[in-house]
């Protein structure tokens, strides 16, 4: 048995048990319905980079449990006076924070809050490290439509060497048995990134990574990454962008996600973002969700 | 007249092919003798009592940072070489990269000064250009004559080949080597480990062996074309190590260092962003590692070297990405060296102590160190190759802790450490 969990920092160190528990918990919460399961707890925002969706849900779903939050950014703050993240962190918990969700431009930066810090820490985005509460809402979404995730093949699209999302992602799925196959150009889906999960390949070819695919998961793609990269916008979006055409590769029912924001006409074309296999408006409903169930189980308030 | 007398133990001093049983005479600041078991009895003041122990020639460290001037709150010459002599290093070879950076005979000149308080003998290494900005060569003729012992701007690599070139040209004229940090640092921007699966799992930048061996590549032709002495600082990677190899086959002048964390950890080891396993050149593969065990056993290798790195708390414990690069290693070293070289690869002890002595002295031109022939430096290191102990970071001579090693349990342990006849540190 291990102790309750004590923070969310990312995929590889929650056990299926605590995966699946957190998932069976988000699917019973209701955004709809305001409760006082946090009443008089304090969740800390403490973003380091921008966000809309991540911070505005988690800040929805803490209210929602009846906790109030403060958010806490880079500006105007001593964080641009050069004070150190520990220190922040412990300025935070010393306030009264009661759980710090943190959104953080460096790789690892959650763990090294964790160590320091003694409030449970809520890891929002890390580099290109980890984005557990991502995973977590998206597998809620997947099970929604298909039952199930062992055996399906799920093709993550697009950036996948700087995306924390394509990351949480495959380390979720896999351990439930899914095959994830990362496809993109080598400089995006290196052959490295096999390496991450058991089940996970890596594929240059989109129009035979789709075949057969339950799930496909696009990723956003920023112009300014392609700079100086073998590969132009323009080839990208003529070999990888996800069109009608190429999701008609895809099983019948294969669902469309993408965690947002989603750039149109890059990574794919507004027909599949807003066509009916697309599930990115759920996604973002099922964030709320996933994430009420997030911090109800660190604040000890889940049943 | 000072002297004392080292008995009972077993003496290992490749330079001279001696491994045996031997009693060492110390008298005046040099090796006065070597001689069978009671041979020598009387004619000292003092004895030590070497039994069970090996006696060798002083260590020498070609590669150790000891931040002064400038950055004293990491490290002094006085604290770095109290942590030389705990870890049985007589002499240690000073980095250039200090504030400012060492370009200069006075900066030579004064980190070699009696006030610094240097517990063991420090050869200052100097900057190969003016502030190590990598534009313009320093004055060689000038700084050997200083005291350096060589030029580097360890750190940074030197990059053009037009310096490196002539640098190598210079230095050779002088018969001191050309320390080079090899690392083609157009390819490793924002890379703050290896690149591999677990740069990958930790979306971390990394940087690619081809960074370090394509310099070393480039150097060896440089060398080969100049006749100048290349020396590779920490090696770290299976390839370099093959270039190296190919280089001294075909009479080119280069010779090799490796520290003990790249030949006893791997990338692997930086588990959940632990910055005390930051360092650069970065900790590699197994396959890299396997190979610079190889490399120590057949002779590519000519050296071990600590690149000891203090730095503050404060520079270790932030992100990973924005921690210092470096680890702590002097009173590590010889202990890792016995355990991971001798105990469990099986290299014999004689082959490690020539990496620590001998060859260190001869890459670096250090006369009379690195040997217990009668006429030496009397610098010595006793070490008790089967001693188990305990490494605790809290108590060590440097002022920084940036270790791996906190707690970690080795066999072979430093017993005492002494320069210019002098026991200096008792352990």
């Amino acid at each position: 048995m291990k102790p309750p969990l004590r923070s969310l920092l990312g995929i590889e160190q929650l056990t299926t048990a605590q995966i699946e528990s957190i998932l069976a918990l988000a699917r019973r919460m209701d955004p709809s319905r305001p409760s006082q399961l946090l009443r008089g707890k304090r969740v800390a925002l403490l973003f380091y980079e921008s966000s809309t969706r991540t911070r505005t849900s988690f800040e929805f779903a803490a209210k929602t449990l009846g906790a109030t939050t403060t958010l806490v950014t880079p500006v105007s703050s001593s964080i641009e006076k050069g004070e150190s993240l520990i220190d922040t962190g412990w300025t935070v918990a010393n306030l009264g924070a009661d759980a710090i969700v943190m959104r953080h431009a460096n790789s690892g930066a959650a763990y090294l809050l964790a160590r320091y810090v003694r409030v449970p820490i809520v890891n929002a985005g890390d580099g290109m490290h980890q984005h557990p509460s991502q995973a977590l809402l998206d597998a809620l979404t997947i099970t929604n439509h298909k039952k199930r995730l062992n055996g399906l093949r799920v093709v993550i699209v697009g950036d996948v060497y700087h995306s924390r999302v394509a990351r949480s992602n495959a380390e979720l799925l896999s351990r439930f048995g899914a095959d994830i196959v990362f496809c993109g150009p080598p400089d995006f889906v290196p052959e490295i990134s096999a390496s991450l999960a058991p089940g996970v390949t890596a594929c240059h070819d989109l129009n035979i990574a789709l075949q057969g695919a339950d799930v496909v998961m696009a990723l956003r793609v920023q112009k300014e990454r392609l700079a100086g990269k073998d590969i132009s916008v323009e080839d990208y979006i003529a070999n990888y962008q996800v069109t009608p055409q190429r999701m008609k590769l895809a099983k019948p029912d294969a669902v469309l996600m993408h965690p947002g924001p989603v750039i149109r006409g890059m990574e794919l074309t507004s027909e599949v973002a807003d066509g009916p296999q697309s599930c990115i408006h759920e996604q973002v409903r099922n964030g709320v969700k996933t994430r009420m169930a997030i911090l109800a189980m660190l604040l000890g308030a889940a049943r | 007249m000072d002297s004392l007398l080292i008995v009972g133990g077993h003496v290992v001093d490749p330079a001279s092919g001696v491994d045996q049983e031997m009693d060492v005479l110390l008298r005046e600041g040099r090796v006065a003798a070597v001689a069978a078991p009671g041979k020598l009895r009387s004619q000292a003041q003092r004895s030590f009592n070497a039994k069970g122990c090996i006696v060798a020639p002083g260590f020498i460290d070609l590669h150790v940072h000891l931040r002064e001037p400038g950055q004293a709150h990491k490290e002094t010459i006085a604290t770095g070489s109290a942590a030389a002599a705990a870890g049985g290093f007589t002499s240690v070879c000073a980095m250039p990269n200090t504030v400012p950076v060492n370009d200069s005979a006075e900066i030579t000149r004064w980190m070699q000064a009696p006030e610094r308080g240097a517990l063991v003998n420090v050869f200052p290494v100097a900057a190969a250009t003016v502030g190590s900005l990598g534009e313009k060569l320093t004055d060689f003729a000038t700084l050997k004559k200083a005291g350096a012992v060589g030029v580097t701007d360890d750190g940074k690599p030197i990059l053009s080949d037009r310096l490196m070139h002539d640098a190598l040209h210079a230095a050779g004229k002088l018969n001191i080597p050309v320390v080079q940090h090899a690392e083609d640092t157009r390819m490793t921007a924002d890379c703050s480990m290896n690149l591999g699966a677990t740069s990958f799992r930790l979306g971390l930048h990394g940087m690619p062996n081809a960074a370090e061996a394509s310099i070393v590549e480039r150097d060896i032709a440089l060398a080969g074309a100049t006749r100048g002495h290349v020396h590779v600082a920490h090696l770290s990677t299976r390839e370099a190590l093959e270039a190296v190899r190919r280089g001294k086959k075909a009479g080119v002048r280069i010779t090799a260092e490796v520290t003990p964390h790249h030949f006893t950890l791997v990338d692997e080891n930086v588990g959940d962003f632990n910055t005390h396993y930051k360092m650069n050149p970065p900790l590699r593969s197994l396959a890299d590692r396997a190979a610079l065990i190889e490399g120590i056993a057949d002779g590519t290798i000519d050296a071990i070297a600590t690149d000891h790195a203090p730095h503050a708390f404060h520079e270790k414990q932030v992100e990973f990405e924005r921690a210092a690069f470096g680890i702590t290693g002097l009173e590590t070293a010889v202990a890792i060296a016995v355990t991971v070289l001798h105990r469990h690869f099986n290299l014999p002890l004689w082959r490690m102590v020539e990496l620590l002595s001998a060859s260190p002295a001869r890459i670096f031109g250090l006369a009379r160190r690195g040997s217990l022939a009668p006429g030496s430096h009397a610098d010595v290191t006793i070490f008790d190759p089967k001693k188990k102990w305990t490494f605790d970071a809290s108590q060590s001579k440097s002022k920084s802790k940036n270790t791996p090693y906190d707690g970690w349990s080795f066999t072979g342990k430093v017993v005492a450490t002494i320069v210019d006849g002098k026991v200096i540190y008792e352990g």
